[in-house]
């Protein structure tokens, strides 16, 4: 692990790490989500129940996957920034956390307006509901706590504490449906087991979540280079991919 | 090491006893913010009874927060934290001390005054019970999460606010089930279970919180 870690320390070398994965995530994504999308949204079979109006799924099941998957991979990072105190995993959750915040509102949002046609309002305190909008508040707060850091080293590495300290969510929200009862169905794709899908309505449902999250990882790489280059402005590895750039 | 420790315990309830206006104007605070509720919805002991226990948590949630500063604030700013991480004593038995103490000058008060509140809010005896079984279970692990948030907040000029926005979504499981356990003993149901979950939070919060908040702590000072 460490020696596999070890290289990133150095930032330049996750740098050019992420401009090495960027391309692959951005295609990945342009081709999962337009495939996924537009086979989900108007070739797959309707729903004997709720007709058109399930495919929604199509938007919120990826967005509430990678709203906990996102927040896992913070928490991730935060843990490898504070345990073996590598940088660029800090910067890593400060560049995952508006990302993740961005997907958990697409999943409230779109659970919103799959609940009105179809429990007859808008929000209801459900346990999986209450528990999603508690994940959004900690990306807030995490947000806020490193905004609110002038040394932004310092920031990150209180930033990667709250991201930790948040995990005890996840679990909440991931068996809220089955500890609790309530309006919010079961989980529809398990990892064992057969699903309660039809395959028609599977595969495009399945290509939107790789789809949506490599989206997800090509904006958080983006945005990692993005502050790597903010916060090592002085550096000379920086400036040195500047000059040539301009020399070219 | 158990006698520097009490030592340190004894130290800090001289200075919170010290201090006696920091501790009285959080429990103004909250007798204050739960006799508005009566004023605002008002005076009907149904309707009353019903918002009591959320009313009573959500004051209890509030006013600690205000008192939540003083955890760490003035240890930081006169440099004593800074002189516990080098006096050898692991920081996080320091953390536990500091908690235990802040529970007992801080939040103790709130459950005594308690008796009061339930003749405000026409609590039934079972009720009563209920509440003050959550809050005892409950708010140790108020002071011990929220002095993560505090170590977190240090570092910073101004972590008022920013402390109740990183502090309160944390609270939010903790205030669902306490209010449960008291709906539960409004209609004479069982509340083991709901108090049963705040335990098995609370032990948690022990063993992992104050691991959490003496690194805060040691990010704080840089």
């Amino acid at each position: 692990m460490w020696k596999w870690l070890h290289p990133y320390a150095k930032t330049e070398r996750a740098f050019a790490l992420c401009s090495k994965l960027l391309p692959w995530c951005w295609g990945g994504a342009a081709l999962g989500l337009t495939i996924g999308l537009i086979w989900g949204l108007a070739f797959a079979p309707a729903d004997y129940q709720q007709g058109d109006s399930f495919r929604i799924i199509y938007l919120h099941v990826p967005s509430a996957i990678l709203s906990m998957g996102a927040y896992s991979g913070m928490a991730i990072a935060a843990f490898i920034g504070l345990v073996w105190q590598i940088r660029s995993a800090d910067m890593a959750v400060a560049a995952i956390a508006p990302v993740g915040a961005v997907v958990t509102f697409v999943a409230l949002f779109t659970g919103a307006a799959w609940g009105k046609p179809m429990w007859g309002t808008w929000w209801v305190w459900d346990a999986r509901l209450t528990s999603e909008l508690i994940l959004l508040f900690l990306y807030l707060g995490v947000m806020a706590l490193y905004q609110s850091f002038e040394d932004k080293q310092q920031g990150a590495k209180a930033a990667g504490i709250l991201a930790l300290v948040g995990v005890v969510n996840l679990p909440i929200i991931h068996y809220s449906v089955e500890w609790w009862n309530t309006l919010h169905q079961g989980a529809t794709i398990t990892k064992f087991g057969k699903p309660s899908i039809a395959p028609e309505m599977l595969w495009p449902l399945l290509i939107s979540i790789v789809g949506l999250g490599l989206l997800v990882a090509a904006l958080s790489l983006y945005r990692l280079q993005s502050e790597m280059i903010r916060r090592e402005m002085h550096r000379p590895w920086v400036q040195a991919m500047y000059t040539q750039q301009e020399g070219q | 090491m158990m006698a520097r420790l009490t030592g340190l315990l004894g130290r800090e309830m001289t200075l919170a006893y010290r201090q006696k206006s920091e501790l009285i104007q959080p429990l103004i605070f909250f007798v204050l913010v739960i006799s508005l509720f009566p004023l605002g919805v008002g005076p009907g002991p149904q309707m009353l009874q019903k918002i009591a226990p959320g009313v009573i948590w959500v004051a209890v949630l509030l006013s600690s927060l205000l008192g939540m500063e003083r955890l760490f604030r003035d240890d930081f700013s006169d440099g004593w934290l800074e002189q516990m991480m080098l006096s050898g004593l692991p920081l996080y038995a320091v953390v536990l001390v500091k908690v235990t103490a802040h529970w007992l000058t801080c939040v103790l008060p709130l459950l005594l005054i308690s008796p009061l509140l339930a003749l405000f809010l026409n609590l039934t005896p079972a009720m009563y019970v209920a509440l003050l079984c959550s809050l005892l279970i409950g708010t140790p692990l108020l002071s011990l999460v929220g002095a993560t948030g505090v170590a977190l907040t240090l570092g910073l000029q101004r972590g008022g606010v920013l402390l109740s926005l990183l502090l309160l979504p944390l609270f939010i499981p903790l205030l669902i089930f306490a209010t449960s356990a008291v709906d539960a003993a409004s209609m004479q149901l069982p509340y083991n279970g709901q108090l049963a979950i705040i335990g098995a939070l609370l032990l948690l919060a022990l063993a992992l919180t104050p691991i959490a908040t003496a690194h805060a702590l040691k990010i704080s000072q840089n």
